[in-house]
């Protein structure tokens, strides 16, 4: 029987890699909806998550307890997204979409810069309480972290999904993103809107900054799950929330089962690159990703 | 007789740059010490022949890339493994050969441009950083199995001459600089130059009259990565004088990105104003905050602080000034010239009314 090929394993692997996926769908959220009401390729959007974890780690080593940290750093998270919106963006208004990535791009090395010398560039252990012990379900072992991430991610999405349905603000959100003059023309406060998108990118940050921090540690690294965001964005689509949620999935499955299945055979370390490879590879075969709309280009 | 004029247009154009020159060969070499040459000058002209590949790529093409540093990797193990297993190859020929390594890989990852724009390109060049990386640190081959994965650069030798020392050195990384400049200023007034911008202005029209769009982009990203591998070999060998991946990271990627932001797009002098503010302010900075702060402004701190104010500079640029230093110098240039002009031309009706 050493040749059969071991399933539970290759199920376990599965599932390792599909609950790793939701955390990358968790970051590539914050991104979709900013994209999605402003066009803006915001690629500062992993030095957020690490701003999030920093602030939230340093003010609880500082005696606060949990509800207060949460509290004080979502303010934070707000008062970032308004200051973001209105000294960097709006003086950007109109300009050609690199310009407004190229902005982000130097905004997340101030954020980032900030974050660390504001709170000081040391590893921080996050502990959110709960325990990381492996689960038996059916001969499979699962983390127990990794279940229970996946469960607030999941949960993140139902919540963000109903209040675009059924909140005002969701469904300005949504008629923005729809169509801008449309919007402009029914009375919408475009400014107010798009602050309020970047104070909820901000939020979503702030889960994700807490579930990565808990499981990586809280120090630079973290800023850069914005690179292992990027593929499940081009995969999922940059403008559709259920895009990077399979994105996510397939990234975290594929990645998971070539690391261990592909990866003895080239050395190893392959998961930097990897789920590139796959994003680019789809996107030769469909530009626009798996849920992103067909744009249309006129003369 | 009309007033003597001082306009920039009445002088040759080829006027400044060989000012430039003679200063860069004639007065420089003879004029500082070895920290000038090693940590400044070297480094400036490298980093300004990258700026000036990628702003071909991107300033003039519109085709964003973010693995510039992934390009400068491939010339310097290119150049040094050409270097070591070819005797004999002079090692002008390995530089060459490392560019077109480079060019090669340029045109690979530009193949999705045949169908991705904007981000999704750059998305492709992301994953030419990272898989570029890996693959030069995870097959030993490419550094000869060199245990520490820090190898030393062969002695720059030119037809019996010596590059030795900062100074050769730094003649060396000019020589190189020069040429490559020369060509490129030359390149982007050519038919091939006209359709890079065409492309990047816009590409439809562009199809519509005519231009080659697919084969144009490839081109662009042909050249540009050659100039960049030439740019990574010279790193390795006339700047660090050794040939490791660890420098060729993501953060050099966007430090050459920020360089023509700053700088100016489509522009060459750009990526040499660009390259010189790089080079020079994180130097200012950390004497200021030294002279200001004393003791608390330590490494840490000066590293972060130098992100904040690069971050904060490329937000100001992109807002108050697209076109970068280069349209500031010339505004302040045309300006005192101007004020210039205007008093003489006073001084003038002063002594002939």
């Amino acid at each position: 029987m050493d040749n059969a090929f071991d399933w539970t394993f290759f199920s376990e692997v599965l599932v390792g890699g599909l609950l790793a996926g939701v955390m990358y769908s968790l970051v590539a959220i914050g991104f979709v909806l900013i994209y999605k009401t402003s066009g803006v390729f915001n690629f500062a959007q992993g030095s957020m998550v690490l701003f999030a974890a920093l602030t939230f780690v340093s003010l609880t080593e500082r005696g606060l307890s949990f509800g207060a940290a949460l509290a004080v750093t979502a303010a934070a998270m707000a008062v970032l997204g308004i200051v973001v919106e209105n000294a960097v963006l709006r003086p950007l208004v109109n300009r050609p979409p690199v310009t407004l990535f190229m902005a982000t791009l130097g905004l997340s090395y101030i954020i980032e810069g900030g974050a660390q010398l504001l709170w000081g560039a040391q590893v921080h252990a996050l502990e959110l309480g709960i325990q990381d012990t492996p689960l038996e379900v059916s001969g499979m072992l699962i983390s127990k972290f990794d279940l229970i991430a996946a469960g607030i991610s999941a949960g993140m999405v139902a919540v963000l999904s109903l209040f675009f349905r059924y909140t005002r603000t969701g469904l300005a959100f949504r008629a923005v993103a729809d169509d801008t003059f449309a919007a402009l023309a029914v009375g919408l406060r475009l400014p107010r809107i798009r602050t309020a998108v970047w104070i909820a990118a901000g939020l979503v940050s702030l889960v994700a900054g807490l579930l990565w921090g808990s499981r990586l540690g809280v120090q630079f690294s973290l800023s850069l799950v914005v690179l292992k965001a990027l593929p499940v964005l081009v995969l999922g689509g940059f403008d559709s929330v259920p895009g990077v949620i399979v994105g996510g999935l397939l990234i975290g499955a594929f990645e998971k089962l070539a690391e261990v299945y592909l990866g003895p055979y080239v050395g190893g370390g392959i998961e930097g690159w990897f789920a590139y490879a796959i994003a680019l590879l789809f996107l030769l075969i469909r530009p626009a990703g798996l849920f992103g709309g067909r744009t249309l280009e006129r003369v | 007789m009309s007033a003597p004029s001082l306009s920039k247009s009445n002088l040759p154009r080829w006027l400044a740059p060989l000012i430039l020159l003679g200063i860069a060969y004639g007065v420089v070499p003879f004029a500082g010490g070895s920290y000038l040459f090693e940590a400044i000058l070297t480094p400036f002209l490298i980093l300004s022949l990258a700026g000036v590949g990628l702003n071909l790529l991107t300033g003039y093409a519109g085709q964003l890339s973010l693995g510039s540093a992934a390009f400068m990797a491939v010339g310097a193990f290119g150049a040094f493994n050409f270097n070591l297993r070819i005797q004999g190859l002079p090692i002008p020929v390995s530089i060459v050969l490392a560019g077109v390594s480079a060019a090669l890989l340029g045109v690979a990852f530009g193949l999705p441009s045949l169908r991705l724009k904007g981000f999704y390109l750059a998305i492709s060049t992301l994953a030419a950083q990272f898989f570029v990386q890996w693959v030069l640190t995870k097959f030993g081959w490419f550094s000869n199995n060199s245990p520490s994965g820090v190898i030393d650069a062969p002695a720059l030798q030119v037809l019996g001459i010596h590059f030795d020392g900062p100074v050769g050195r730094y003649l060396f990384a000019l020589t190189v600089v020069v040429v490559l400049t020369a060509l490129v200023a030359r390149l982007v007034k050519t038919r091939t130059g006209h359709q890079f911008i065409a492309v990047r202005d816009h590409e439809l029209a562009a199809r519509v009259i005519g231009v080659p769009v697919f084969r144009t982009k490839l081109l662009a990203a042909a050249i540009s990565s050659f100039i960049i591998g030439v740019a990574g070999a010279l790193w390795a060998f006339a700047y660090l004088r050794t040939v490791e991946v660890a420098g060729f990271n993501l953060d050099r990627s966007f430090q050459i990105v920020f360089l023509i932001i700053i700088g100016g797009l489509a522009s060459i002098r750009g990526a040499f104003f660009g390259a010189a503010l790089i080079v020079v302010f994180p130097l200012l900075l950390s004497r200021l905050g030294a002279f200001l702060l004393g003791g608390v402004f330590n490494s840490g701190v000066l590293e972060m602080s130098q992100h904040i104010f690069l971050g904060a500079l490329i937000i100001a640029f992109l807002i108050a000034e697209p076109k970068g230093l280069v349209a500031l110098w010339d505004r302040l240039t045309a300006r005192a010239a101007a004020l210039f002009l205007s008093q003489t031309r006073k001084a003038n009706t002063d002594i002939v009314p």
